[in-house]
């Protein structure tokens, strides 16, 4: 749709457009402006091509880490998708728990995230904490600062506990959509729960779910505050995720260069992945 | 004062959805632009208001050149299908909004929304919530919005399409009322035809996205100017046939024949299409010129006062609309008579050829 | 295939009513007769969809029962009263095709897919569908989506009744006539029993066999078109049925003959009134029955409207209006006019309902 023109609309945009270049347009440049040059310090800068990008695609450090992502981001949106989705299903659709339900639901979501990773890093201590304690009074050997195991386990236990309520709130919005006309007509045809859910109520849902789907990987796949206060990236190097290696990389051994081709690749990869995701997911829309 | 379109036209993507089109409205006159859902009517609306943009061509105001103005600074108001007021004003802030946007003075205000309120029967509703009150009451408060400032433009798309019958039926006795004395083009959108009749006025019909023709109501329903003006324009569907001219007589292909009169028995021979609307098609011989009509019953409906006969003939659906009680065995064959001096003939591109009486 | 009866039937949303103002629905006795096509026709509110909730069982009555053939229904949830219902907007299962969609009600019943298969067919070609059989349901017009909705009440073959809640709402005029005629033609050859719930009397009139005239949660009247439409037992039913409405005039009864505005007027049951019975009369005559003559009640033109077939004329007589119907074409006089209403369709209303001929009420 072609709006009308407005020869003063322009001026309105411009401290938005200000504020986006100072923001993102001109660290992005400087990014890139890191990624192709060496540098050993005394603010001399020498050309290096895209050596620092062979470097990190081939290096084993980096597989790693990315490997250790994608099983972390998979594994958090296998569990909470289908959990999130499950429990606004079971929340009541009238009446005075609505309100409730929703509060208790949007709780975790309203906790600073570094709290987060320190509530759940006490929570989880083998000695002090309710979860480790109990755990290893059952007779289970628990702690997650020693066996990479236990350090997972925590790690997606804490995530699942923060974001599933997002999806939650996003399937119910979804779901208290759907007219009541749905649920009659599926009752009068006789379907019973499954065919109401696999019919009706996933078909409507799908376009929220794309979106908590999208939403839940960009940010799980950018993770860093709550794991890096919990386990800091350990046991060792077993729960380094990428954003935590690329802090250790920049920060840590302040290697510009690898690490602004690192965060220029990370960027890229993300980008793609919810391209790719964006398209299959809507592919079969307009059918 | 009168809202001028030149030549145009509408599309989003590769969908065009108003063809090139020109359209006057004078002052002080109510147009109604008739045609289905999808038709264009509210694409049309919005191009007049100046919330679309017109891909090509000119919108005319008061002899200006107003294509590129945006809405808020023409004095246009507008009522929508959906009962659109704001939920938390009472019905008397709900009419007053206009005016307070535009500054006017509170004794100003409170006596226009007074009088707008007494026009439209909501007095008694004046401190209450939109939410509050039913579907008519919500409708005329968004009427009386719309007419309390005294816009130079109204547009209202279906505003009774939602509304129960029998509301339908009050508000469309009232409207023409409330403009009977302004100073105001009034463009009103619907689907029904009766409608349309009602109003008088003058009728645009509308075919996906093309003005088939514009002009007094009346006379364009009973001076269509094509097939489709014609099929726009008639409530139920009007009947169709092919037929042949072959000296001074018709013929079509069931073999039926039947004397060309009127204007047409002017024409010359070759093919043509024959339309002529429900209710002149009866079981008892009526009006200037009966010609006997027959066809397999499909289904008959009574409805106490009417009858309304669907048959099957020469591989079209035709309808018959009558007084009384007359009822026919489905699958059966009906023998009724259609008044074929009411009939109009089209020549094949579907422009109109001519009637079977001699028109006044 | 059932005869549905409900049984001293009352509503009320609140829990504990306390006057006959908190019920929705006030006394029904109503029986629907197996096979008839019926409507439910009243304004909103009315309480007619509340009632056809009551029949499907989507909504629990507060008082009194639903009988489906004598057997006591009422705890019943809908797939087990054998009901299909088809609602004011479209309600297709976007992600299956026109098949799947018809095949559903079967399929959730167990029912053989060979078996389905023939009853999917059959049924698509009585609700010309066969065609798009394969397409997406979501891709289809808003006829077509109802059309599915309705065929899938159709296949399954143990349906008491199919019931439509404003059916027509959402489809474009020249469509609704086809859609209409449809329904018609389908209850003539499946004989089911359908109820119709609309607030348009053109809808309800032309499909039904016998109508429920509802207002304010109460039955006016029940009837054939053509008693609703010639002696509506209610002012109501005669301002509702016909457009425009009966009109409804003051009036007196003096010695057995009735006077409007001063003027004597001969009506089918004036002799009936009964002098000491009280409230108020009013004289009601349709706008079909009312005639432009040379000599008779004296009145004077207003407005005329054309609706193309008619001409609407309003005109005064004293200080009330009386609107009459006049042929298309045929010459109306300005100003003074005379006018005559029909004796046998005249007929007088005393607290807005019919004075019986031979009885008081």
């Amino acid at each position: 749709m072609n709006k009308l023109q407005n020869n003063k609309a322009w001026l309105f945009v411009l401290p938005v457009f200000a504020l986006v270049a100072f923001n993102a347009i001109i660290p992005l440049m400087t990014v890139v402006n890191y990624s192709v040059q060496e540098t050993f310090g005394n603010n001399e800068f020498f050309w290096a091509g895209v050596m620092w990008f062979e470097e990190i695609l081939n290096s084993e450090r980096f597989h790693a880490s990315l490997g250790r992502q994608a099983i972390f981001t998979a594994s958090i949106l296998a569990i909470e998708m289908p959990l999130g989705v499950a429990i606004a299903l079971t929340m009541p659709r009238k009446g005075p728990w609505v309100s409730v339900c929703l509060v208790l639901m949007a709780l975790p979501l309203l906790i600073p995230w570094n709290v987060v990773g320190a509530m759940w890093n006490i929570f989880a201590l083998p000695d002090i904490g309710f979860l480790g304690y109990t755990l290893n009074s059952l007779g289970i050997d628990f702690n997650f600062t020693r066996q990479p195991e236990d350090a997972w386990f925590t790690l997606i236990l804490m995530d699942v506990w923060h974001w599933t309520s997002l999806v939650v709130l996003l399937a119910y919005a979804g779901l208290s959509s759907i007219p009541d006309a749905y649920y009659q007509a599926a009752k009068i045809d006789g379907a019973g729960s499954w065919a109401i859910f696999r019919y009706i109520q996933l078909p409507k849902l799908r376009r929220v779910l794309t979106i908590a789907f999208l939403l839940r990987f960009m940010d799980s796949f950018m993770i860093y505050t709550e794991p890096f206060v919990l386990t800091g990236g350990g046991p060792g190097n077993s729960t380094t995720l990428l954003s935590i290696d690329l802090v250790k990389i920049a920060l840590g051994q302040f290697d510009l260069g690898p690490a602004a081709a690192m965060s220029l690749i990370y960027f890229l990869i993300i980008l793609l992945l919810s391209w790719v995701f964006y398209t299959v997911m809507t592919r079969n829309e307009e059918q | 004062m009168a809202l001028t379109l030149k030549g145009v036209t509408k599309r989003v993507g590769n969908a065009v959805h108003i063809h090139p089109t020109d359209l006057t409205f004078e002052t002080g006159s109510f147009n109604i632009l008739l045609g289905s859902t999808l038709a264009g009517k509210t694409t049309l609306m919005q191009l007049m208001a100046g919330l679309e943009r017109p891909l090509e061509g000119e919108v005319w105001f008061d002899g200006k050149n107003v294509t590129g103005m945006p809405v808020q600074k023409r004095n246009v108001s507008m009522v929508y299908q959906q009962f659109i007021n704001y939920p938390n004003m009472t019905v008397f802030e709900n009419i007053a909004s206009p005016l307070r946007v535009a500054r006017a003075p509170e004794v100003t205000i409170r006596e226009r929304v007074c009088t707008m309120a007494e026009l439209l029967r909501l007095t008694p509703m004046l401190d209450r919530l939109p939410g509050a009150l039913s579907g008519g009451q919500q409708q005329r408060t968004a009427i009386a919005r719309a007419l309390v400032k005294d816009a130079d433009l109204v547009l209202l798309d279906e505003p009774l399409a939602n509304l129960d019958f029998k509301l339908r039926e009050e508000l469309r006795d009232e409207l023409p009322r409330l403009f009977a004395d302004r100073n105001c083009i009034v463009v009103y959108a619907t689907t029904e035809p009766t409608e349309a009749l009602l109003f008088g006025g003058n009728t645009a019909t509308l075919f996906e996205g093309s003005v088939t023709q514009f002009g007094p109501t009346r006379q364009i329903y009973r001076k269509p100017n094509s097939l489709l003006s014609a099929e726009v324009f008639s409530d139920p569907p009007i009947n169709v046939m092919a037929c042949e001219k072959k000296g001074d007589h018709f013929e079509d292909a069931d073999g039926a024949r039947w004397t060309a009169k009127g204007t047409a028995a002017g024409l010359s021979d070759g093919p043509y299409t024959l339309a002529i609307r429900p209710h002149f098609v009866t079981p008892a011989a009526t009006g200037a010129d009966p010609v006997p009509v027959s066809g397999r019953v499909l289904v008959t409906e009574l409805s106490g006062s009417e009858s309304i006969i669907h048959f099957a003939r020469g591989g079209q659906t035709w309808v018959s609309q009558s007084h009384g009680i007359h009822a026919f065995e489905v699958g059966s064959e009906a023998h009724l008579h259609a008044d074929f001096s009411q009939a109009l003939y089209f020549a094949p591109d579907g422009s109109f050829a001519a009637a079977g009486a001699t028109q006044s | 295939m059932a005869k549905i009866t409900l049984d001293d039937l009352r509503h009320a949303y609140v829990p504990n009513p306390a006057g006959p103002d908190d019920y929705a629905l006030k006394q029904l006795d109503v029986s629907f007769e197996d096979g008839g096509a019926y409507a439910l026709l009243g304004p909103s509110g009315c309480g007619k969809t509340t009632l056809l909730n009551i029949i499907s069982g989507l909504l629990a009555p507060s008082h009194g029962k639903v009988l489906f053939d004598g057997e006591d229904v009422t705890g019943l949830a809908p797939d087990q009263r054998h009901i299909a219902q088809v609602f004011q907007f479209p309600v297709v299962y976007d992600t299956m095709s026109v098949y799947d969609n018809l095949a559903f009600p079967l399929r959730n019943r167990g029912v053989a897919e060979a078996d389905v298969d023939k009853k999917v067919r059959e049924i698509a070609a009585m609700i010309d569908l066969e065609e798009t059989l394969q397409n997406r349901a979501s891709g289809l017009t808003a006829d077509g989506k109802q059309k599915i909705s309705l065929g899938r009440g159709l296949v399954r073959d143990d349906v008491n009744v199919i019931m439509f809640d404003e059916p027509l709402t959402v489809i474009d005029p020249h469509l609704k006539w086809q859609l209409r005629s449809k329904l018609k033609e389908l209850h003539q050859r499946v004989k089911r029993t359908m109820i119709y719930v609309t607030h348009d009397q053109t809808e309800a009139l032309t499909f039904a066999d016998k109508v429920v005239v509802m207002n304010v949660g109460q039955v006016v009247q029940i009837g054939t078109p053509v008693e609703l439409f010639e002696t509506p037992s209610h002012e109501f039913v005669g301002h509702f049925i016909g457009s425009p409405g009966m009109n409804i005039l003051d009036c007196e009864v003096r010695g057995g003959k009735a006077f409007f505005q001063g003027q004597e007027v001969e009506a089918a049951n004036a002799g009936a009134v009964k002098v000491s019975d009280s409230g108020p009369l009013r004289l009601g005559v349709r706008p079909e029955f009312v005639s432009l003559a040379d000599s008779g009640i004296e009145a004077e033109v207003v407005k005329v409207s054309d609706s193309g077939r008619y001409q609407i004329v309003e005109t005064r007589v004293g200080d009330a209006p009386v609107k009459l119907l006049v042929n298309e074409g045929v010459e109306i006089p300005t100003g003074k006019t005379a006018l005559s209403f029909r004796a046998d369709r005249t007929r007088i209303y005393r607290d807005g309902w019919l004075v019986a001929s031979g009885e008081t009420r």
